[in-house]
């Protein structure tokens, strides 16, 4: 009777452990299926504002006009249809948006409900030959007598070449996202080129010169930095290293890619010293001995045997650590000046992808070109990351093979 | 948050009764239940949300069993927040976009809108900077990156440090549609997260300009005076100019909701309009409506 009642229970505790790992699996492929999914859809998008219509006069000869081009005409850096294959006749572009009618046309000839807009803007278009116009595509009269322009759907060349973020730019959105994923592996690499040989020597030092008394101050103390909020962080960075950048380097402006990589570094520092400080004490005592008995000196012992030892729980520890680094947000969107260009070194203001995420996503409209182009942001992201574990994943399981 | 608060402390009192006294357990149901059908909720705009919680606070003080809940989240979180229903109130600082109107539409609903209150936007520059004034074609070229030193408007021979919102942020479209007339940002424009990060980061970069809202404004920086009529009258930005309207770079700050709700919300909205909900407007450094 007593065995089966335990033999009852053992069962229940089994299929509750069971449980609890089917749906920790299914919520990890759910939110993985439904990122890729909502992070797709950016390529089944055109670069306009859904509802709205590009029009030309008909007797341009200009048909097609890319995003970037429709950006620069309405930014008027383009201000001849020359430029971009018109002819020499009406060679001025002249700018149209859906709030100039008024200066066309009076509001009774538009009408009190509008009804009348759409004829207004048709004789429009077609009455001055340099025209393009952005407008609602309600107001499209039914017998439109200009030329629409198509824009094409967002393609992945153009996403990951393009040069330009400007995702709420109106008539066209430019979205390229080569300065974000740059400035994200740029911020991360700096910061982990500085936190490595600190943590490095803090946890060789913490695991074999430092007294056991000494050891069990710092490291709960190391162990504290991971537990300070990402925020405070970033407002020791805006406060403090950002004038100190200023200063030093006598520049502008502060907020550098270099302020992100000093804080992600101090970010990173926690991990890359526990884990492979941990990875060093596991060090057999027996090689260890062996290595002093042999005449070796306490340093040669740390570089001869302890490191080739442990080299793979330091690699470990170095790569979580800018694991850490790269999907770090809210510290790195305080200090690093998030201005989408190209960093060419490392004292320029650079944007990574987790601050464009959240800093966007708030007021991005749902379901829009926008929304989804963040959330295929978050999917390089997500395979970054992916890419990090697997990384260690096959540097542990190297070393398992190599201590057989 | 502290309504929240508030409010999940209430129920845990009203839990610790129901546990004490069961007598009482019937009445303090209907009283909680009474409690949450008064429940108003607000979402949006970070830039409004002070402004409706300090007006949530008071109009509660004085409506005893109604409660309104003010969460932020940003504009467009509370405008699809109010296509989904989970929100009565959407707080924006910008006007509804054609392409949310377009949803609200789809989803068999329509929106009213009701300006609240008004915000001017200051354009502010480091203390040291010799510039006090600057036309609006200027701000245009230094925003669009033609301008690119301080000597081509009359200042020091010194770099132009950019700071401007994030593009989600409300206060960016407008300043792009209002003073830049729709022209794209400059690519190297500094973005930062918040109006208190561009307020500390211009006061400790020489060369800087930057806008945030009249609340905003302290001692360590400058504010520009600004002139909309190529440079006859530069105006400085106050509560009074922009209430008097000389001061040119106002915007208006909405509550948007449905059609449906509106005999709900009617109380709280007349309110905010009321001469009492417009002096909390000018206490949280907002410009109030023209009365």
């Amino acid at each position: 009777m007593n065995f089966k009642i335990s033999k009852i229970k053992e069962k229940i505790i089994e299929s509750l452990l069971f449980i609890s790992g089917a749906v920790t699996s299914v919520t990890v492929v759910f939110i993985v299926l439904f990122l890729f999914s909502e992070g797709l859809g950016v390529f089944m998008k055109k670069p306009i504002e859904e509802g709205s219509v590009i029009a030309i006069n008909k007797n341009n000869i200009v048909n097609e006009i890319s995003a970037e081009q429709i950006k620069n005409i309405y930014d008027q850096k383009i201000v001849s249809w020359k430029e971009i294959g018109g002819d020499n006749d009406n060679d001025t572009i002249i700018l149209f948006r859906i709030e100039d009618i008024t200066n066309y046309y009076s509001e009774a000839e538009i009408g009190e409900n509008f009804e009348r807009l759409p004829l207004c803007i048709d004789k429009l278009i077609d009455s001055i030959p340099g025209i393009i116009a952005f407008f609602p595509e309600k107001y499209l009269a039914k017998n439109f007598k200009g030329k629409k322009i198509e824009l094409e759907n967002i393609n992945g060349y153009q996403f990951f070449s393009g040069n330009e973020w400007f995702p709420t730019a109106q008539p066209a959105a430019q979205m390229g996202v080569k300065p974000l994923i740059l400035g994200t592996l740029w911020v991360s690499l700096i910061a982990i080129i500085l936190a490595l040989p600190l943590g490095l020597s803090a946890a060789i030092y913490l695991s074999e010169i430092a007294n056991e008394k000494l050891r069990n101050i710092l490291k709960p103390l190391i162990e504290l930095l991971a537990g300070i909020p990402s925020v405070v962080y970033g407002f020791f960075g805006l406060v403090v290293i950002v004038p100190l950048i200023q200063k030093v380097f006598e520049i502008p402006v502060g907020e550098t890619g270099l302020a992100g990589s000093i804080i992600l570094g101090i970010m990173a520092l926690p991990t890359i010293i526990t884990i492979s400080e941990d990875a060093m004490r596991n060090t057999p005592r027996s090689m260890k001995e062996a290595s002093l008995a042999l005449g070796a000196s306490k340093w040669q012992t740390i570089y001869k045997v302890i490191i080739p030892h442990s080299i793979s729980g330091i690699t470990a520890g170095a790569i979580l650590g800018i694991g850490r680094a790269i999907g770090e947000t809210m510290a790195v969107l305080m200090v690093t000046g998030n201005a989408a260009v190209i960093p060419h070194t490392i004292l320029e203001p650079v944007r990574t992808i987790p601050a464009t995420i959240a800093a966007e996503l708030g007021e991005a409209p749902e379901g829009g070109l926008h929304f989804k182009a963040l959330f295929a942001l978050g999917c390089i992201l997500f395979l970054i990351t992916l890419f990090i574990n697997l990384l260690v994943e096959y540097i542990s399981s190297r070393n398992k093979y190599a201590t057989k | 948050m502290l309504l929240q608060l508030e409010c999940n402390i209430n129920i845990n009192q009203i839990k610790l009764k129901i546990n004490s006294m069961k007598i009482t357990k019937v009445l303090l149901a209907i009283l909680f239940t009474t409690n949450l059908s008064f429940a108003q909720k607000l979402k949006g705009s970070d830039t409004v949300l002070p402004l409706a919680q300090k007006e949530a606070e008071s109009f509660m003080k004085s409506n005893k069993n109604s409660r309104v809940v003010v969460t932020g989240g940003g504009s467009g979180v509370g405008i699809s927040a109010l296509v989904d229903g989970t929100t009565d109130v959407a707080m924006s600082s910008r006007k509804i976009k054609m392409t949310e109107k377009m949803k609200l539409q789809d989803a068999g609903k329509a929106s009213k809108e009701s300006i609240v209150a008004y915000d001017a936007l200051t354009v502010i520059v480091h203390p040291s900077n010799k510039v006090t004034q600057l036309k609006r074609e200027q701000l245009e070229g230094i925003f669009t990156g033609k301008i690119k030193n301080w000597k081509e408007v009359g200042g020091d021979d010194l770099q132009i440090v950019v700071y401007s919102r994030e593009s989600s942020s409300g206060t960016y479209e407008f300043f792009k549609e209002h003073v830049m007339k729709n022209k794209n940002y400059a690519a190297n424009v500094l973005s930062m997260p918040a109006s208190g990060a561009i307020v500390q980061s211009i006061s400790q970069t020489k060369g800087a300009i930057g806008y945030v809202g009249l609340a905003y404004l302290e001692n360590n920086t400058k504010a520009i005076k600004v002139s909309y009529d190529g440079g006859k009258t530069f105006v400085a930005p106050s509560v009074e100019t922009a209430k008097n309207k000389t001061y040119p770079i106002v915007r208006p700050l909405y509550y948007y909701y449905l059609p449906s709700s509106e005999k709900m919300i009617k109380p709280f909205l007349d309110f905010c309009l009321s001469a009492e909900g417009q002096k909390i407007v000018e206490q949280t450094g907002y410009v109030p409506l023209p009365k």
